[in-house]
């Protein structure tokens, strides 16, 4: 399979990138890793005219600590995030959660930028940042604005950025110390979630139960009422509305979803 | 565009269109036929190359993401006299039947073991676990990963 034709720059900058994103105009796309875009192409479902590639964009990668949060530049590996002794120690949920995406070999390209610009609802980030509290960090030629998680996700496979808008960073506060589980059901090695949770500091996030990552708030609000993690857990899907597909149809990914809460809320990382 | 890169060692000068696939780039362009496009939708790990000593899966590539970095191909790594111990171990353990997958299971073992400062100590959950992006269609597994794991003893006492 052969994506349709595009013109290509590679940007060495940020400050390149949205030059030539803005030169482009806004059917380019753009490329880091090209695990998530390059397949759509090749299937025709994306036929970007253009693709500034920040693959090699020295300021939009590496891991750093800024005043008590973890600051990870979007063209950053899920395989370096998850060997990040940094992040290891400080956010240990996300360095999990990026070592179960995908394979090895996916690992050494797809990006953390990446994955969340795609935003979709079944991947293993989107819902490790709002377990986390993260954020995000785009920049326009109006500035930059720093976004939380719970307003990035706008709609499947949609989110807050501009088209001239690029993800240059995550930001994760600090949680080192602070229990968290992760689960994360699917039939075959590899796959996306049927469902996924992942629970961090009486967070719970949800993946692959409605068009965008969730929170299960009912559940965190007896949370914090004292209730137990199973009695939580009974509402983790309240207020849910996931789709149906060949995997798991609506009451099935329900009832994932509050096992797999229990799950996560004791601790339990899959 | 104009694309440089080294492969297999030799540095190279293409001109590519943008939307050409790494795994094309070495096989139509470069006359190397080892990666082999299998599932064509970064699952199998047929086409599994070395970029920059990383295992990836040219399917998902773009030659023009290589520029500037190094390919290597299993052509690269060693010849049918000498080859190298993780070729030899899957002979040697019979790694392999029908052999399509070989070439891209042989480059994931290559960079699994290099990326472990102390191969033999890998177990082989591990090496299962790092072999995951891989499929097999024929042997079920197990003569490779004993193969991978008698590659990494090897490996181990060359390097000590």
């Amino acid at each position: 399979m052969i994506p349709a034709p595009f013109e290509y720059a590679a940007a060495g900058s940020s400050g390149e990138a949205l030059d030539l994103l803005a030169r482009y105009g806004e059917d380019a796309k753009l490329l880091a890793g090209g695990h998530s875009l390059v397949p759509m192409m090749k299937l025709r479902l994306a036929a970007p005219s253009a693709l500034v590639d920040i693959g090699r964009a020295a300021d939009l990668a590496g891991v750093r600590e800024d005043d008590g949060e973890l600051v990870i530049g979007a063209v950053t590996t899920h395989a370096e995030v998850a060997a990040s002794r940094l992040v290891r120690s400080r956010a240990p949920l996300l360095a999990h959660a990026a070592a179960r995406i995908g394979d090895p070999q996916i690992r050494h390209r797809g990006t953390i930028g990446g994955s969340l610009a795609h935003a979709d609802p079944a991947a293993d980030l989107p819902m490790a940042l709002l377990a986390l509290d993260g954020s995000v960090e785009l920049r326009s030629p109006r500035g930059t604005r720093v976004v939380p998680g719970g307003e990035f996700f706008t709609g499947y496979f949609e989110t807050a950025l501009a088209p001239d808008e690029l993800l240059t960073a995550v930001r994760i506060p600090a949680a080192a110390g602070i229990a968290w589980g992760y689960q994360k059901f699917v039939r075959r090695a590899n796959d996306w979630a049927i469902v996924g949770v992942a629970a961090c500091g009486g967070r719970i996030a949800l993946a692959n139960m409605g068009p965008t990552p969730l929170r299960a708030t009912a559940a965190e609000r007896a949370l914090a009422d004292g209730a137990s993690a199973a009695e939580a857990a009974e509402l983790a899907a309240d207020g849910t509305e996931p789709g149906e597909d060949l995997h798991a149809d609506r009451d099935y990914r329900r009832h994932l979803a509050r096992v797999l809460t229990r799950r996560a809320l004791e601790g339990q990382s899959g | 565009m104009r694309v440089e890169l080294t492969v297999n060692g030799t540095a190279r000068s293409d001109d590519v269109e943008p939307r050409l696939l790494l795994v094309h780039y070495l096989r139509e362009r470069c006359g190397l036929r080892a990666a082999n496009v299998g599932c064509d939708t970064t699952s199998c790990g047929a086409c599994t190359v070395l970029l920059d000593g990383k295992s990836v899966k040219s399917c998902t590539v773009l030659a023009v993401q290589a520029a500037g970095r190094s390919v290597t191909t299993a052509e690269g790594l060693g010849t049918p006299e000498r080859l190298h111990p993780v070729q030899a171990a899957f002979r040697a353990e019979h790694g392999l039947q029908c052999g399509f997958c070989t070439p891209g299971m042989v480059m994931a073992a290559v960079g699994l073991l290099s990326e472990h400062p102390h191969p033999a100590q890998l177990t082989e959950a591990e090496v299962r676990e790092g072999l995951e992006g891989n499929f097999c269609r024929c042997t079920g597994y197990h003569n490779i990963v004993r193969a991978v794991l008698s590659a990494a003893a090897q490996l181990d006492g060359a390097a000590s």
